[in-house]
């Protein structure tokens, strides 16, 4: 730049206090965030609500057992829902971060010295409150009033552990990136949920995998969804339940492959699509 | 003085096919309130945004406090204040939390009460930001706009949806901001506006800057022709003049003291203004 621009400035950066960490910020967002989320009471109610709702609903139409394999239904669907459950973060980033761009969030951050890791971090850290709570809820639920086992023993933890964190990962991401495809924050609810409920539908959520057209079985095979609720199963129903499977098996290697296939694509996808402005903003 | 807290020289940015901005030079001092007016889509905003860092240029040299806003660094953001035109955000939050959050964002912020009690909200601190007027939403723009004690402020339309004697304290507010030595970049609608806060002003139009100077003598301002007006054998008369007070003096001689409803009008910074933007309007 030409000589003439000698700022006020130059001189006092030397002096100047540092610049907070993006993790010290990532924090505080995670804590803003979180606390917005659970003012938002009517939203917070519903997130937490609705796969409780589902699954009393359902195990309560469906009592009975799946036959030959002493599985009752209901464990089937806190398995299931455990896994929608984990895909409510891809819910909510979608539609939490087309809100943001909407109402102005984005650009007024992007006109702080706030790091963007900071933001997703934020983002992030929201996400992984609210899924654990609800995750705790329905194993809570499941435990007490439908006699689900827990996972046996370390093994069991361990895959519940890594279907879980690869889980919740892979949908943020996923989220992240179908943020931008909402034209405005008033749609992205009616954009980001009917194809949610569609691939809950298709993912063996409500209906048992096996009974699916196998076509639909290949298009929810391209989805984290259907892999993470296999993932459950393979920790909550045991050897028993395997046979329910479309292959007869859990595929554990296949859940891992599948999984951290959308972690890393989904990562990709952000980075290439992620948009600060709005449509309108130019 | 070879200091500027903003130099544009040559700026032009197109959308498609049209010029936005076609060739804006701009100096700015610091410490100084400057204002920049222009009809709606002259290219004012757009100049402002890439001053701001908000987009890019496509030629020119641009220079914020030293830096190339096109390679916007977190130090530097951290030197810089923006009050941006509409934002709905965090409405769940508290005024007070609100504030303190953005407050941690920067190396050395004001303190958050004392900036809340600035603008005129300390009352309001415990309240959500959901649950506040229009303007008194603003006014959490702007305590946000001026937490981190910024060396450049950037007030997009600030005192919209004030009522008078909020935009009178907020006039105050920034005064007592220039005083300190805090560079002030206005763009308003509010003529008046211009006249109280403002050193110098530029107007924007078409993609060019058509005029440049203090409001008091911006396009020929103060030399322009005073309107008199009065009224001599029950008729109302006017008279167009460049000496008023010579005028006056010699009225009130022939009159014998009194002139019978003497008005005495320089033109406002409306009319010159008006009259900048009119011929360019149609290029």
């Amino acid at each position: 730049m030409s000589d003439t621009m000698t700022g006020p400035v130059a001189a006092t950066v030397p002096h100047a206090p540092g610049l907070p960490s993006a993790l010290r910020l990532g924090w505080a967002r995670a804590r803003v965030e979180t606390l917005m989320f659970f003012r938002e009471k009517d939203s917070a109610i519903f997130v937490f609500a609705f796969p409780i709702v589902l699954l009393v609903i359902f195990g309560s139409i469906f009592a009975g057992q799946v036959e030959g394999t002493g599985i009752s239904v209901s464990q089937v669907y806190v398995a299931g829902l455990l896994g929608a459950g984990v895909m409510t973060a891809f819910q909510g980033l979608a539609i939490g971060i087309a809100m943001d761009r909407d109402d102005g969030t984005l650009k007024r951050l992007a006109g702080t010295p706030l790091p963007r890791s900071a933001y997703f971090l934020g983002k992030a850290g929201q996400v992984l409150v609210s899924s654990v709570v609800q995750a705790a809820v329905l194993l809570a639920i499941g435990f007490t009033l439908y006699d689900l086992p827990a996972p046996e023993g370390a093994g069991g933890w361990l895959t519940f552990g890594w279907v879980a964190l690869l889980g919740v990962t892979g949908s943020a991401l996923l989220g992240v990136a179908a943020s931008s495809l909402p034209r405005s924050g008033k749609s992205a609810s009616v954009v980001v949920t009917l194809p949610f409920v569609v691939l809950q539908f298709i993912s063996g959520v409500f209906v048992p995998i096996s009974q699916l057209p196998d076509w639909l079985v290949r298009v929810a095979s391209f989805f984290p969804l259907k892999w993470m609720c296999q993932g459950f199963r393979s920790v909550f129903l045991g050897e028993a339940g395997a046979a329910l499977e479309v292959t007869g098996s859990y595929e554990l290697d296949r859940v891992a492959l599948v999984l951290a296939a959308w972690v890393t694509g989904g990562l990709v996808l952000c980075l290439a699509t992620f948009r600060w402005k709005g449509r309108h903003d130019g | 003085m070879t200091q500027t807290a903003v130099r544009v020289r040559g700026l032009t940015k197109r959308y498609g096919e049209v010029r936005a901005v076609r060739g804006i030079d701009l100096s700015i001092h610091p410490g100084e309130v400057y204002a920049i007016l222009g009809p709606n889509g002259a290219g004012k905003s757009t100049t402002v945004e890439i001053l701001e860092g908000y987009r890019r240029r496509d030629g020119g040299e641009v220079s914020v406090l030293g830096t190339d806003p096109g390679r916007p660094t977190r130090r530097w953001r951290s030197r810089l204040g923006i009050v941006l035109q509409t934002a709905s955000d965090a409405a769940e939050l508290t005024v007070r939390e609100t504030v303190r959050h953005f407050a941690a964002y920067y190396p050395d912020p004001r303190d958050p009460d004392e900036v809340l009690a600035q603008v005129g909200l300390a009352g309001k601190a415990g309240s959500r930001v959901r649950r506040l007027s229009g303007g008194q939403r603003r006014r959490v723009d702007v305590a946000l706009g001026i937490i981190g004690r910024p060396e450049i402020l950037f007030l997009d339309e600030p005192t919209t949806g004030f009522d008078p004697e909020a935009r009178r304290r907020f006039w105050a507010l920034v005064r007592s901001l220039a005083g300190d030595g805090t560079t002030i970049v206005l763009t308003t609608h509010y003529l008046d506006e211009v006249e109280a806060l403002a050193d110098r002003v530029s107007v924007i139009a078409a993609g060019r800057v058509v005029a440049e100077g203090p409001p008091g003598t911006l396009g020929g301002r103060a030399a322009a022709m005073t309107e008199i007006t009065w009224t001599e054998d029950g008729a109302p008369r006017t008279l167009a003049t460049g000496d008023p007070t010579r005028t006056v003096v010699e009225l009130a001689a022939r009159f014998g003291g009194e002139i019978p409803g003497l008005t005495v009008t320089r033109p406002t910074l409306e009319d010159v203004y008006l009259r900048l933007i009119k011929g360019v309007r149609d290029e």
